[in-house]
């Protein structure tokens, strides 16, 4: 689905609606294991974001996504600022670049599902970008363990529906797993029992885009 | 500022706490005085404990130097912050930076002392990391 300047200032806002009510959830489950500080980093990040919309839902999504990361960069802070900047900047770059290999090309329109396996594609090397700059991958009990799933569910054309299911099963999923990276590791063994925080924000984030997505959707 | 002054290595101390950054740095400074480029940063935007990408590229600019600029960090955030604040310096100059794996107190001291001789950055670094070996 494409999506215009509406869609983008719509997906900002609910988003920043998300991490508000979620706020002090995701403060507790970082006391749990972390720095606490969680909740209120993404919050500063998703009201940052916020006050810049108008702006940003203008741009053409590539610029528009990279516009986002290096905002969130800026004012989350906390280790959680370069994986979600990262994330989006590298999203951001990889559209730019389709767009413009598929502009030399003269490549006809692609369809939606090209369109879809195309994004997916995009967003596993954003994906691998987020993992070499926190230097950890799968089952080390970050929001990866959320970012790794739900992108190879969009890459098989799964609806909106089973990806957010999928996301919000992998966050519960790192309930268990042992901490292998952030300050969560110092806690060894203690750590597992507590969702991590960031898998947390990250399936709240994918869930609430993905609403949106279903909701847009032609039925 | 004297020519001697920019020929050393910048020295960059980065701490969740604004106030055990600016102490490392006050250690810094009596080791040293002024002839090493020295900054620190503290803190999240809000003045509570974290770090922030604004804060870290403030304090690289402040502590540049031609012959490069050593970072020492605290907890994982810290470091995070620091390698994202560094990249978006560009190429040219990241080549000049380094974050290094020395303890933050120790380390900047010890990376001020081999600076003040007018070492290479890759000099101190090594010295700095030779406390973590």
């Amino acid at each position: 689905m494409p999506l215009d300047a509406a869609d983008l200032s719509a997906l900002i806002g609910l988003c920043r609606e998300e991490i508000e009510l979620h706020c002090e959830h995701l403060g507790r489950l970082d006391s749990a294991i972390g720095d606490g500080d969680h909740g209120a980093n993404m919050r500063r990040g998703l009201e940052a974001v916020y006050r810049e919309r108008d702006a940003i839902s203008v741009l053409p999504l590539p610029a528009a996504l990279e516009r986002i990361g290096l905002v969130l960069v800026m004012s989350i802070g906390g280790a959680a600022g370069p994986l979600y900047g990262t994330l989006l900047m590298e999203l951001g770059r990889g559209l730019a670049a389709r767009d413009l290999a598929a502009r030399e090309l003269a490549v006809r329109e692609l369809d939606a599902r090209e369109e879809e396996t195309d994004f997916a594609a995009v967003l596993a090397v954003a994906v691998t970008a987020v993992a070499r700059r926190g230097r950890s991958g799968p089952g080390d009990k970050t929001l990866l363990d959320v970012l790794y799933p739900v992108q190879a569910e969009l890459a098989s054309h799964a609806a909106p529906v089973r990806i957010a299911e999928c996301a919000r099963l992998a966050a519960r999923g790192t309930e268990m797993m042992l901490a292998r990276r952030g300050r969560a590791s110092y806690l060894g063994e203690r750590s597992i029992g507590h969702e991590d925080p960031g898998a947390s924000s990250c399936a709240l984030l994918t869930m609430t885009i993905c609403h949106y997505f279903k909701e847009q959707a032609p039925s | 500022m004297t020519p001697a002054r920019i020929a050393n290595v910048g020295i960059v101390i980065v701490s969740h706490s604004p106030l055990v950054a600016q102490g490392a740095a006050d250690m810094v400074r009596q080791m040293v005085g002024d002839c090493v480029p020295l900054a620190w940063t503290g803190g999240n935007v809000e003045g509570g404990l974290g770090t922030h990408v604004a804060g870290i590229l403030a304090a690289i600019e402040a502590a540049w130097s031609e012959a490069g600029v050593a970072i020492f960090v605290d907890l994982g955030g810290a470091e995070t912050n620091s390698e994202a604040a560094v990249e978006m310096l560009g190429p040219a100059r990241a080549a000049r930076i380094a974050i290094c794996n020395a303890p933050l107190v120790e380390g900047a001291v010890v990376a001020a002392a081999e600076a003040s001789g007018g070492s290479t950055l890759a000099r101190v670094v090594a010295t700095a990391e030779e406390l973590s070996a």
